[in-house]
């Protein structure tokens, strides 16, 4: 129950203030804002805060490591869409929470992370644990706040909830220092806060959306590229309905996963660096780029100049009117929510079919189909996640970490819903998906979560084992172990003269580490006993840590160069002609 | 993409005044690898507010680039790239030049044909003080630079719009006022 009458929406009736402290109307802020989680580790700066919290109804997840909070607030936040809360102390709680923060920023995800600071009489005085967190986290926060005193606090909450979770999501940090927490204030939750500098467009420009539809109609070989602000904005059904109206075959971006179904027959799976041959074939021979919520970025696009030579409009929807333009000339370009403008589009276009196109496309994805070279007795990493889609049927969700085992789950476990494909896609953070699988899962403790990782990424978040122990969070932990910094290694094969400079890493014993957490662990090295360990794993009520013992040197496969064109890829027999 | 040439842009920018924008603005530059070649920051008409003259060197991709992403700053209320011809700029310098009893009166007809101001002397110094557009204060310190400059500081360029027109936050927000935003 909370302390105060908040104001019922539509009532008309302003609830009247209630004397309390900082810490308390942080609590009260939380309760309004809907916050089911907060992900976080106390310590001296924020014990009034935690102090509050103590007996406020608010969920507290304790972790081990402030990074693993934030992925696991960005897990949450991604299963949902909802925004995802971190609470951290001063000094080094609040600079670990900064990997977390720039993951989220780069692939936009909506988060708030609140720290502690120190006293205000303290602050700029190297007192201890303290940090100019505001100003560290400047570059990779959608904006942040330091509160200054309790009454400004309600509206830098309010601001920081409504900032993260409309236009362009983002992670925004509000930072508190002690003593507001202990001061008293009037308590009132605004029902709105006005930023004059910060008006984000959702309508498209009709004049451009029907701009969009003339190339649509008029296009030979069109494309619909499809990225992570699809997700963000619910646009699925729109993708799905439009890519069906004028017969698009789509691909879509490491974000963009789930924004289309991967067992769709028009789905060509993922492009660029180690995207499906014939996606990249279709973008370097489309005329027409349809690009929903996707920002060109250089893992997709390789070289800029070798890039969709063929193409004679994009197309170019996005939210965030800064990426327009930034990478490749938009030809139609419009600024607004990908659902809404899709919605529109939708209706301003005709049933078309393009057999010609399709055709070669289909002959395309014959010629070059996304495989590898198995070998009898051999445990293939790309089997394995294989076989997580198998016994699952495409319905888990699936975090990963970083690495060559993140391309794989990309292209071997089909992703068939919006926010069942979790992973790091801009900044790319091993140790990423363990926590954020055990977000997800508190998330949507109704569908089953599995953590595609490596035996590198894996022991980079590892503590994180204890609080998936003691909430027992059904995670299913899937370690593809090579003993290697498998994409690490991948590359000084190729480009280093197998100068295998720092990659081998071996490998403890995960069996036992899980084990020591009080964890099921599991060692899998025979192919036979994949599906058999997977379903095993399934079956188990609570976490689990699975050590597929994979093929060391296995390559991942096609395989873009960086910086080089989309036409010309590698294959597992080299050059694909 | 298709390059232009690169010139000097001068954008007009309109911001909050709160604590940190400052760095917001500058962190944002250094970090997208844009030059600025000056900026100089002062209150407004509305304390609320502060103006921001920011010169950038680059090609219109660039500079579009660069307002976009001043946009997406939630401080940042309203960006004018203001045009060369359509705006008057200004600037203002201190320069310290060696001077004694042989040559002070040449360097003072100097300072009079530029109608700046001696704003301080000394037995081996004269501190002048120029305003006017970049040209003008180059012309003037490559005029005092072979008696000997000691010292150099300069502003920076502010500049306005010709005419009624006015980046203002009224002109940012058509319809309701502004309300204060802090707590």
């Amino acid at each position: 129950m909370s302390a105060i009458d908040l104001a019922v929406q539509g009532s008309g009736k302003k609830p009247a203030p209630v004397r309390m402290t900082g810490a308390q109307a942080l609590v009260e802020c939380l309760k309004a804002e809907g916050v089911e989680y907060i992900f976080g580790i106390p310590g001296g700066a924020v014990l009034p805060l935690y102090d509050a919290l103590y007996d406020s109804g608010l969920r507290t997840v304790l972790c081990r490591h402030e990074q693993g909070a934030t992925h696991m607030a960005d897990g949450y936040a991604r299963a949902t869409g909802r925004p995802g809360v971190v609470l951290a102390t001063s000094g080094p709680g609040a600079t670990n929470l900064v990997t977390g923060l720039a993951t989220a920023y780069m692939d936009s995800i909506p988060m708030v992370a609140i720290t502690g600071n120190v006293a205000r009489h303290l602050i700029g005085r190297d007192a201890f644990q303290e940090a100019d967190i505001t100003g560290i986290t400047l570059p990779v926060t959608k904006h942040n706040f330091l509160v200054r005193s309790a009454r400004e606090l309600p509206w830098a909450i309010k601001a920081a909830f409504h900032i993260a979770t409309t236009g362009r999501p983002g992670p925004v940090l509000v930072d508190i220092p002690k003593d507001v927490g202990l001061e008293e204030l009037n308590f009132t939750y605004p029902e709105t806060v006005d930023l004059p500098g910060y008006k984000p467009t959702y309508k498209g420009h009709i004049r451009q959306i029907l701009a969009a539809a003339r190339a649509i109609m008029n296009a030979q070989r069109p494309l619909l590229y499809v990225g992570g602000g699809a997700i963000a904005s619910g646009a699925h059904e729109e993708v799905r309905a439009l890519a069906e109206k004028c017969d698009l075959p789509v691909t879509m971006t490491l974000m963009g996963l789930g924004a289309f179904p991967g067992d769709h027959p028009q789905s060509l799976g993922m492009l660029g660096m180690h995207g499906t041959a014939y996606a990249n074939y279709a973008i370097q021979n489309c005329d027409v780029l349809i690009a929903v919520g996707a920002r060109f970025d250089d893992r997709v696009t390789g070289n800029l100049k070798t890039f969709a030579p063929r193409v004679e409009q994009i197309i170019h929807i996005d939210i965030d009117p800064a990426e327009i333009g930034k990478n490749v000339v938009a030809h139609v370009p419009i600024v607004g929510d990908c659902r809404a403008v899709l919605s529109v589009l939708l209706e301003k276009v005709k049933e078309k079919k393009h057999p010609e196109w399709w055709q070669q496309i289909e002959e395309w994805r014959r010629e070059y189909p996304l495989q590898y070279r198995k070998v009898d007795g051999q445990l293939h990493p790309q089997y394995v996640c294989e076989a997580i889609y198998e016994v699952t049927n495409g319905e888990a969700i699936v975090t990963t970490d970083v690495g060559q085992h993140q391309m794989w789950a990309a292209q071997y476990y089909r992703v068939k819903h919006p926010r069942h494909f979790i992973s790091s896609g801009g900044l790319g953070t091993m140790g990423f998906g363990f926590p954020a699988a055990i977000g997800a899962k508190l998330a949507r403790p109704d569908k089953e979560v599995f953590v595609v990782s490596g035996d590198g990424s894996f022991q980079m978040n590892i503590q994180e084992l204890a609080t998936a122990a003691d909430l027992n969070v059904g995670v299913k932990v899937v370690i593809i172990n090579n003993l290697y910094l498998g994409m690490v290694r991948q590359w000084q094969e190729f480009f280093h003269g197998r100068r295998y400079a720092d990659s081998y890493l071996g490998t403890p014993d995960f069996v036992t580490i899980a084990k020591g957490y009080g964890v099921k662990g599991m060692l899998i090295t025979d192919p036979a006993d994949v599906k058999p360990a997977l379903e095993e794993a399934r079956a188990h009520d609570g976490p689990v840590v699975m050590d597929f013992r994979v093929v060391e040197e296995e390559n991942c496969f096609p395989m873009v160069p960086a910086g080089g064109s989309n036409s010309e890829m590698l294959g597992p027999k080299g050059w694909i002609e | 993409m298709q390059a232009s040439r690169e010139r000097e842009h001068t954008l007009s920018v309109l911001v909050e005044n709160r604590p940190g924008v400052l760095s917001r603005v500058a962190g944002l530059f250094s970090r997208r690898g844009f030059n600025i070649e000056s900026i100089v920051v002062g209150t407004t008409e509305d304390r609320r507010y502060s103006r921001m003259t920011i010169v950038v060197t680059g090609d219109e991709a660039e500079v579009e680039q660069v307002t976009k992403q001043l946009h997406k700053l939630i401080e940042v209320i309203k960006i004018s790239e203001l045009a060369p011809q359509e705006m008057v700029e200004r600037e203002l310098a201190l320069i310290k030049v060696s001077a004694d009893r042989s040559n002070r009166s040449e360097i003072l007809q100097i300072v009079d044909i530029f109608r700046a101001s001696v704003i301080d002397v000394s037995e081996r110094s004269l501190v002048v003080e120029v305003t006017g557009d970049t040209d003008k204060v180059k012309a003037m310190i490559d005029l005092l630079r072979p008696f000997g400059i000691k010292e150099i500081v300069r502003t920076g360029r502010v500049a306005m719009t010709r005419g009624p027109r006015a980046v203002s936050p009224d002109a940012a927000r058509p319809a309701g006022g502004l309300q204060a935003v802090s707590g």
